[in-house]
């Protein structure tokens, strides 16, 4: 899933200032599980806001909305009136919720309240933790399914490195060594070997560094027949 | 011979090798350089100069690297995977042997969050054995890791770095022999307190066989107070100080005294440890006691380079 935090109070409220009618628009797929951006979230930041108003003397007109993803177009069409009708949306789903807003309404502002962190997963309640950084080509079945392109600080091919402490990473002594982890794991199942060879340079073409990524699955695209049928249903 | 350096024919010789460190300053004043490669010619057979250690901004190794040559001082550059990508390591490499550098250390690197630009974005494009590997390919067949063969490849001599005291222990030795795998000439190894454990980590470099193909060079730290004794054992992640050194050096009259001699029989006891080739004296902002340091511990005088 996508793990998120909503922007503090304050810089939302700066953000908004100018603009009289917000349409605060929530999501319930990620960021709803990570206590970002789902229904409670957003209720409780139009309060907030509404709140701050009153103190300040500040007059608004705040909305709650929430779209089941707001990634895809088909759910942001569903609160398309109250987007238009609205001076600005303040998306509270990851960024791409807010990037797909903004790409289906070019002429209409919409603000991210969230800040994006990162492809991770649930720990324990309340604890959230990064995973995958999308580099493209995963090799996970090399490090004993642990990822060290995003759990290791430094991304090491052939971790751990001289920091390694008491199994923790130099950078965060909160924080399990991913090297450590690989090892153990590794161990575990008796396939150390595949830590005893070298791992070479990584192509990172296929990574967000060769450039934005766009996948195309032929066989999955509509032909411009099936695609005319489909709008004309709409 | 891979590059001919002093290093490498001391090391080559059979002889035991001495290297120690210069920090670069914090300036574009070449003086303090000047000033150490003068005070220090000598006492040991070369240099290190560090890439922006802990990822702290200073002047940059291979341009230091330059400046203590023209003092007749033979240079090991550091070079770290952190701030640059391959195209800017191995364009790095090619320069750093067009000017005359010699030997190379290849590091993964300090993580830009110990430093003074924390807001930098690092790169990480390679770890430290890719790079070695990387680098030797580079050197013997003027392969780039892109597969691009050039003509008047690199000369230099490849060292690594190897900390015996980092979790998990057990595989610290293979750490080196992935190492040595990729191309690594010599090792500098972490500085060393607890004399035990560098045994045993020895022991097993040695029952592998590493010994025989890498010249492993245990490093040492001069300290000059209890306050950096203490701060090594709490504060540096991967470093082990026993208690007992601590308090020697908490009880002692004189610390700066009792550093230099705690360091002196420590040299004195790695040079009976076998397979260890030399010492690298990490004198980090006390570089004014290595000739001290040096003469104590019976390394003078050091073979003369022609
Ligand atoms: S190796 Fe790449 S794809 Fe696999 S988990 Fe790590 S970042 Fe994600
Ligand atoms: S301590 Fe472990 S996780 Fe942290 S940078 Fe080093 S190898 Fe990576």
């Amino acid at each position: 899933m996508i793990v998120a935090k909503r922007k503090p109070l304050n810089e939302i409220a700066d953000m908004v200032a100018p603009y009289k009618k917000v349409a605060v628009i929530g999501c319930r797929s990620c960021v709803a599980i990570c206590l970002a951006g789902g229904e409670k979230e957003v209720k409780m930041t139009v309060s907030a806001l509404k709140v701050k108003n009153k103190k300040e003397g500040r007059r608004q007109e705040f909305e709650a909305l929430v779209v089941e993803r707001q990634c895809e177009k088909e759910f942001v069409k569903e609160v398309e009136d109250k987007i238009l009708s609205s001076d600005l949306v303040l998306s509270m789903a990851c960024s791409l919720g807010a990037q797909t807003i903004g790409d289906m309404y070019p002429d209409h502002l919409c603000f991210p309240g969230l800040n994006t962190g990162f492809f991770g997963v649930p720990e324990e309640q309340g604890v959230w933790s990064e995973k995958c950084v999308g580099c493209g080509n995963c090799i996970i079945h090399t490090t004993g399914g642990i990822c060290p392109i995003s759990r290791c600080a430094k991304s090491m091919l052939n971790g751990p490195c001289g920091g390694s402490s008491n199994r923790k990473c130099e950078v965060n002594l909160d924080i399990d060594c991913a090297w450590a982890a690989i090892y153990d794991r590794l161990k575990l199942q008796n396939r150390l070997d595949l830590i005893e060879s070298i791992t070479p340079a990584k192509d990172w073409s296929a990574s967000h560094a060769g450039g934005r990524r766009v996948y195309v699955r032929e066989d999955a695209r509509l032909t411009p027949h099936q695609k005319k049928g489909r709008e004309a249903v709409q | 011979m891979k590059a001919g350096s002093n290093l490498e024919k001391v090391l080559e010789s059979g002889k035991f090798a001495v290297t120690a460190e210069i920090g670069p300053p914090q300036s574009a004043n070449p003086e303090p350089l000047e000033h150490h490669a003068k005070m220090m010619k000598g006492f040991a057979d070369a240099f290190n100069l560090t890439d922006n250690q802990t990822a702290v901004v200073r002047l940059s190794s291979i341009a230091s690297a330059v400046i203590i040559m023209r003092e007749s001082v033979e240079p090991v550059i550091q070079m770290t995977c952190r701030d640059r990508n391959r195209i800017a390591l191995q364009s790095d490499l090619l320069g750093a042997s067009a000017l005359g550098v010699k030997n190379v250390l290849c590091l993964t690197g300090d993580h830009q969050t110990f430093g003074n630009e924390k807001g930098a974005k690092n790169v990480f494009d390679f770890d430290s054995v890719v790079e070695l590997q990387v680098f030797d390919a580079l050197r013997r067949e003027g392969r780039q890791v892109g597969g691009e063969v050039i003509k008047d490849p690199p000369k230099v001599y490849l060292g690594c770095a190897e900390n015996p005291f980092a979790t998990p222990y057990e595989f610290r030795v293979s750490r080196l022999a992935k190492k040595v795998a990729a191309g690594a000439d010599f090792c500098q190894t972490q500085a060393i307190f607890d004399m035990n454990m560098f045994e045993k980590w020895m022991d097993e470099v040695r029952a592998r066989g590493l010994d025989k193909k890498v010249h492993i060079l245990a490093g040492v730290i001069p300290m000059k107070s209890a306050g950096a004794a203490r701060y090594m054992k709490n504060k540096v992640p991967g470093m082990i100080v026993p208690n007992e050194i601590v308090d020697r050096m908490k009880n002692a009259k004189d610390a700066k005294e009792e550093g230099v001699k705690l360091c002196v029989e420590q040299i004195e006891h790695l040079k009976a440890v076998k397979g260890v080739h030399g010492v690298h004296i990490m004198a980090v902002a006390w570089e004014e006691i290595v000739p001290k340091v040096a003469e104590l511990a019976g390394l003078l005088p050091r073979p003369k380079s022609e």
